[in-house]
């Protein structure tokens, strides 16, 4: 069975500082698969590689089986590898409905029409609002997007990704700075996701990881430290070492 | 499909569509030449100037991409429909393609030095591209005629029916009837999903990038398409005046069309109009005060303009101009939800 | 040839001391500034005024163009740039451009469009036969003159506390904060310093570039064009940049006049093709 996203040896030099140090990863289709680890160990730079932000020192990735090294990070959304950010990267002026319009009309190969207006194509704005409604964003549709409070904004994050379809997912710690009430509706909405989607998820909140995921995988100085189920890392006591110091209780 | 979609589609689309006081503004400007028809002259400078500031709203309203050397589209398109008059092809409408062709040649090619880089390359290379070709048309006088400027123009009637009559009535036709076509087609472009995506591109070109869209493949065609533009307000200019030299190429050009857009009023496509009437405007009054030092007013609107916030006078004038045509709401009285 | 490569050399470092305060400004504020060569133009008229009208002698004038100059941004920068630090490029661009077009025109009203010309003292004219080559005295003063100020700027970024805080924050404006750097005055002194070398290049560049009212519009070209070749993050890629670019103007005209000005834009934008960034900097973009 192909995995659904592999790494090889994968590095990652700034200079001399070695932000991903040979990362060997897969993970397999429809998994819940968390990436935890302390501040600084490289859970970004790894994500902005996957997705084609930044370019390998060396290494390969492969989505699907298919190498996707080489291949630009909007290519890479096209063949279904979609992420969000861990600070919102939304656009700023335009509504959710235009903004996700856009994703979805993006994704039938239907951007670079220049003639129909936008908001004309009955699929595309029925789905935008379907997807809407389902994250909690339905009374929102047509308010700008710098109006919109953090926690709404956030859910607009997610949406926005979802809205590509794809196939791998990957959550720059989608819940962070988000208000105890939002916070209910995201896991909620993550717990929803489709099980044949599969999801790559980079958090601090030990307890959704705990409820959420798999398998985990721990990077601590942009290195694998280990990786295994959730119960295999809740007891690793390195895990908990390189997390709470060496004094920690429990 | 259900009321709450058919509704989000009438809601998106309707800043899309056609206004009443869009077919005032057309009828009003058509209007303008049986009353004031020894102005028709200016009237024609005046829509000719209001296409250049369009081609460059295209590409700094809608792609970000800021421009000090737009006049280069500008220059091609003159000399491309002044050389083919000179040299027996002087149909008009032929002239334009030409121009359009030569324009969005020079400007395909160039985008790709754009894309990679900051505001500032991006500032020199256009810069640098208007500039060369300046230095070109300079040293291959002996073709554009140089500084006197091209000599021997015969420009024919338009479609061979309208000749250029010396009042110019037949110029502000002509150029009133391509600004006006070539309005509509930019109102599609920037109100299609092409459209809406350089506006993600300009907002946020990383995320833009995160959902699937090639903003280098955007780019690329916004800016030749913007070049098209500026090539036929060029030829435009050329044609009505029947003359052609150096200063359509001049770095004075790209900073005037600049500022003709940003008093217009950036990202609305009909800025690049207002804002040509308005600089006609000040240009006459101020032309009555100090013929001469007319730059250093040019600096003092520009300078006051930022400081007081350009960006700021277009949303209050947007807000007025909204609230007298009820266009544009963004929420529904019976929507919930806050805004 | 010799004669060639040393007034290329000597424009070359020219453009060196009248654009190193621009390199420091983009690359530390990230602010477009177009207007750079009115401090030039600034330095340029005092030095003409106080060498005619004054009759002071030249050398005295320099420094006297450089602190002009340097006040003069100072007031500016407190005045007017300060407040758009934060604004989109293009509101910068659109602003400077109105500095520019003003100092332009209220010059040429008060002053009037003919050339400004510099009393030189007599032991720096003429020509020395030097290397084969013939060379002018003037020229050659320009050039060991701005070879000495490189060095001192130099100098200054790297052996003073004033020149640390400043290579700090030009590396990261917000890591400098965080360690206690004000950025800001770093800034504003850096500005006036900027404008202080602006000042002194147009009062040595008067004789050899021509000094009127349209001198900010004619060589900001070429002050953006060694700014972004060689690129925003140090001096030293500002000084060979100036050096590449005094050589290769000086060289077109004469080897290839027909084309003259072109070389150096097409080159300009071969670089910028090709890097970017521009040709000396470290990696990454802004």
């Amino acid at each position: 069975m192909t995995a659904a996203l592999t790494t090889h040896d994968l590095v990652k030099n700034f200079g001399g500082l070695v932000a991903t140090d040979h990362v060997s990863l897969s993970i397999a289709k429809g998994a819940r698969h968390a990436l935890i680890g302390p501040n600084g160990a490289g859970k970004t730079t790894l994500i902005n590689l996957l997705t084609g932000v930044l370019q390998p020192t060396s290494g390969r990735i492969q989505l699907m089986g298919e190498d996707v090294t080489a291949i630009s990070q909007h290519s890479r959304v096209k063949r279904g590898l979609v992420r969000t950010f861990q600070i919102n990267q939304l656009f700023a002026d335009l509504t959710p409905l235009q903004s996700l319009g856009l994703a979805i009309s993006e994704r039938h190969g239907q951007g670079s029409d220049w003639w129909r207006a936008a908001g004309t194509d009955q699929s595309v704005v029925a789905e935008a609002v379907e997807t809407l409604a389902q994250f909690g964003l339905g009374d929102a549709l047509h308010i700008p997007t710098h109006h919109l409070p953090y926690g709404k904004q956030r859910l607009l994050e997610i949406a926005l990704a979802f809205a590509c379809k794809p196939q791998v997912l990957l959550l720059d710690e989608p819940a962070a700075g988000v208000p105890e009430e939002e916070r209910h509706d995201i896991i909620r909405i993550l717990k929803s996701l489709p099980a044949d989607v599969t999801i790559v998820l980079i958090e601090h909140d030990m307890e959704l990881v705990f409820s959420y995921a798999d398998r985990i995988t721990v990077l601590v100085n942009g290195g694998i430290l280990t990786e295994g189920s959730v119960d295999e890392i809740a007891t690793d006591a390195r895990v908990r070492t390189v997390y709470l110091g060496e004094d920690a209780h429990d | 499909m259900t009321h709450s979609v058919e509704n989000a589609m009438a809601v998106m689309t309707r800043t899309a569509r056609w206004s009443h006081w869009e077919t005032l503004f057309w009828l009003a400007s058509l209007a303008l030449l049986p009353i004031f028809p020894n102005k028709a002259l200016l009237f024609s400078q005046i829509a000719i100037m209001g296409l250049f500031a369009l081609s460059l709203d295209l590409i700094l309203g809608y792609a970000g991409i800021v421009s000090l050397g737009h006049a280069a589209f500008f220059g091609i398109g003159a000399y491309a429909a002044g050389l083919m008059a000179k040299h027996g092809l002087g149909d008009p409408t032929l002239g334009l393609l030409a121009a359009a062709t030569g324009a969005a040649l020079i400007g395909f090619v160039t985008s790709f030095l754009l894309l990679r880089g900051s505001d500032l390359t991006r500032l020199m290379v256009t810069l640098g591209i208007a500039l060369m070709l300046f230095e070109a048309a300079n040293r291959f006088a002996s073709i554009t005629g140089g500084a006197d400027g091209l000599q021997g123009m015969m420009v024919k009637p338009v479609l061979g029916l309208f000749s250029f009559d010396l009042y110019g009535r037949t110029a502000y036709l002509y150029s009133l009837t391509i600004l006006f076509l070539l309005l509509i087609l930019a109102r599609r472009i920037v109100y299609s999903p092409f459209g809406l995506s350089l506006r993600a591109v300009k907002a946020n070109s990383l995320r833009a990038g995160a959902i699937g869209i090639s903003s280098a493949t955007r780019l690329v065609a916004i800016y030749t398409i913007s070049a098209a533009y500026s090539g036929v307000a060029g030829a435009l200019s050329a044609q009505t005046t029947q003359l052609v030299s150096l200063d359509v190429l001049d770095f004075h050009r790209s900073a005037d069309v600049m500022l003709v857009l940003v008093i217009g009023g950036v990202g609305w496509l009909y800025g690049g109009i207002i804002g040509a009437i308005i600089f006609s405007l000040m240009q006459d009054w101020l032309a009555g005060i100090t013929p001469q030092y007319w730059e250093f007013w040019i600096g003092l609107v520009l300078v006051v303009l930022v400081l007081v916030g350009h960006g700021r006078l277009q949303s209050y004038a947007r807000m007025m101009i909204d609230a007298i045509t009820q266009k544009g709401r963004v929420t529904r009285p019976d929507q919930r939800g806050t805004s | 040839m010799v004669t060639i490569l040393f007034d290329g050399i000597a424009y070359g470092m020219l453009l060196f001391v009248l654009a190193c305060g621009l390199t420091v400004t983009m690359g530390l504020m990230n602010f477009i500034n177009l207007s750079h060569g009115a401090f030039a133009l600034a330095g340029g008229y005092v030095t003409a005024a106080l060498t005619q009208k004054a009759g002071l002698p030249f050398l005295l004038c320099l420094p006297l163009a450089f602190l002009f100059s340097a006040v003069l941004g100072m007031l500016a920068e407190k005045l007017l740039y300060r407040r758009l630090y934060q604004r989109s490029h293009l509101d910068q661009v659109l602003f400077t451009i109105g500095i520019v077009f003003m100092t332009v025109a209220a010059v040429d009203y008060l002053i009037g469009s003919q050339q400004q010309s510099i009393h030189l003292p007599d032991w720096l004219r003429g020509r020395l036969d030097l290397l084969g080559g013939s060379i002018g005295v003037y020229r050659l003063f320009i050039i060991v003159l701005c070879g000495v100020l490189a060095l001192a700027i130099q100098w200054l970024l790297s052996h003073t506390r004033f020149g640390s805080q400043l290579r700090a924050s030009v590396d990261d404006p917000r890591v400098a904060r965080g360690l206690g750097i004000p950025v800001n005055q770093v800034f504003a002194v850096t500005f006036a310093l900027g404008c202080g070398l602006a000042g002194l290049g147009g009062a040595l560049g008067a004789d050899l570039l021509g000094m009127d009212p349209t001198f900010p519009i004619k060589f900001m070209i070429y002050f953006l064009i060694v700014v972004t070749v060689g690129g925003t993050s140090g001096i030293m890629g500002t000084f060979f940049a100036a050096l590449l670019l005094g050589i290769a103007d000086v060289a077109g005209k004469y080897y290839v006049p027909q084309i003259g000005a072109f070389v150096i834009y097409a080159l300009m934008v071969a670089v910028l093709i090709l890097r970017p960034q521009g040709l000396f900097t470290r990696g990454g973009s802004r």
